[in-house]
């Protein structure tokens, strides 16, 4: 079942409700750092500043990347929440990704393909317990469609506590939170000038900064489907993860790349791959 | 008022500053000053900056990087120099390396005066580059893109 009127409500709503998470995000990390902070609709100004000044075209498929990216995003976000196919989402998701790397790798030059690579690393890190997490919610639910998992009546966090925790983990890597901040950064402080959107400019930044905030609200609502069987107890995850993430990216100084390969993938095994054994193994015995 | 005064997005370049200049430019950041309650952040990143802050003058050495950092900045842009030997030199005027300003090299919209400039002094001479944004944001120079346009 697609629900085409929840698709339209996160196009039109998820920009200012990731905008505003993004404000109060700032504004947490400021006051946690022991400073005033900007206010809260700082992500506002900052896009509406960048639509007015003058773009600097490197070359001219940078453009085409940069839009793809965006519309990928977008497009994996309204299926999600109009209850699509899970591995559709996470596929058009991840083409999104390959479409910013492009963007990235289609400019010459060292800073922008530095930050290329290191997000390739990111997907290659993230990628596995994302495909996890569907995996574990098609066990217990016997349904990659996201309006299925969502009705369902089972509380999928008893079910899949690892994968819960690692996708956890790769939540830190997906909303570029220190330590994994490191294909670019949202903080004053530079990783090899800004990664990825070294060679952006103007009106073409603020479209990677508006197709990440939709990104941000799409995680958010893949939390959620963990606690689906009660909203209050989702909508309360969801706020605890966030400010869980905060707090990460205030504590930790940034990881290099090969601890980030590795943490993640051995976080994915450890916690993804034994749970959904587990899950496995006891389907045998209790019918899930 | 646009969006430009509120999110002014900072590059700084250290000229051949003596790097007293830079520390206050630094301290600006710090819990004390915190500029960033202004939306002001210091970016590396010439593509995505506003306003250009400078310390220390220009010497042989520098002259290329800093006409070069001028010209990938995205207008409409304003430049700040910061310091005395930014803005003429100062002391090490007479030095055989030396230019002289920055406004040898590029053109200068505020000059803040001090050895070594106080932050207090550093956010003001931002403050007011913001409303000279602002105006180059409503009279582009001739030949220039209105913004959102392409170069």
């Amino acid at each position: 079942m697609i629900l085409l009127e929840y698709a339209v409500l996160f196009i039109v709503l998820a920009p200012f409700i990731g905008g505003l998470l993004a404000g109060i995000d700032r504004k947490l990390t400021a006051r946690m750092q022991g400073r005033v902070g900007p206010p809260i609709l700082q992500p506002f100004y900052d896009v509406g500043k960048l639509f007015q000044k003058e773009q600097i075209v490197v070359t001219p498929s940078q453009h085409f990347y940069v839009l793809s990216y965006l519309v990928f995003i977008v497009a994996s976000g309204a299926l999600f929440f109009a209850g699509g196919d899970l591995l559709l989402v996470i596929f058009a998701f991840t083409l999104a990704h390959i479409f910013l790397v492009l963007g990235a790798y289609s400019s010459y030059s060292p800073y922008s393909f530095i930050g290329a690579e290191r997000e390739l690393i990111q997907i290659i890190a993230y990628e596995p317990m994302i495909i996890l997490a569907a995996v574990g919610m098609y066990m217990v639910t016997k349904s990659f469609f996201v309006w299925e998992i969502m009705t369902s009546s089972l509380p999928l966090i008893l079910y899949l506590p690892g994968v819960f925790l690692g996708f956890l983990m790769v939540l830190t890597i997906k909303l570029r939170k220190s330590p994994f901040d490191l294909s670019t950064s949202h903080h004053a402080h530079q990783e090899i000038v800004k990664g990825v959107t070294t060679e952006f400019s103007g009106p073409m930044l603020a479209r990677v900064e508006i197709a990440h905030w939709y990104e941000n609200v799409f995680l958010l609502g893949f939390i959620y489907l963990f606690f689906a069987w009660n909203p209050l107890v989702g909508i309360i995850a969801i706020i605890v993860a966030y400010l869980l993430e905060i707090l990460i990216d205030n504590t930790f100084s940034r990881a290099t790349w090969k601890f980030t390969l590795k943490s993640a993938w051995i976080i994915a095994g450890m916690m993804g791959l034994v749970n959904l054994g587990v899950l496995y193994y006891l389907s045998g015995v209790v019918p899930v | 008022m646009t969006h430009l005064s509120k999110s002014p997005w900072i590059l700084h370049y250290d000229a051949s500053s003596c790097n007293g200049c830079d520390i206050e430019v630094l301290a600006c950041l710090s819990p004390l000053y915190d500029v960033e309650r202004f939306g002001i952040i210091n970016t590396g990143n010439p593509k995505h900056a506003d306003v250009l802050v400078i310390t220390g003058g220009i010497n042989e050495q520098n002259r290329q990087v800093v006409q070069n950092l001028y010209n990938q900045m995205p207008d409409p842009k304003v430049v700040v120099a910061v310091g005395i030997c930014a803005s003429s030199g100062g002391v090490f005027r007479e030095c055989y390396n030396v230019v002289g300003g920055i406004d040898c090299i590029i053109p200068v919209d505020v000059y803040v005066p001090g050895c070594a400039a106080r932050p207090e002094s550093i956010i003001d001479g931002i403050v007011r580059a913001l409303s000279i944004l602002e105006e180059k944001k409503r009279m582009p120079a001739h030949g220039r893109a209105t913004g959102g346009g392409e170069r």
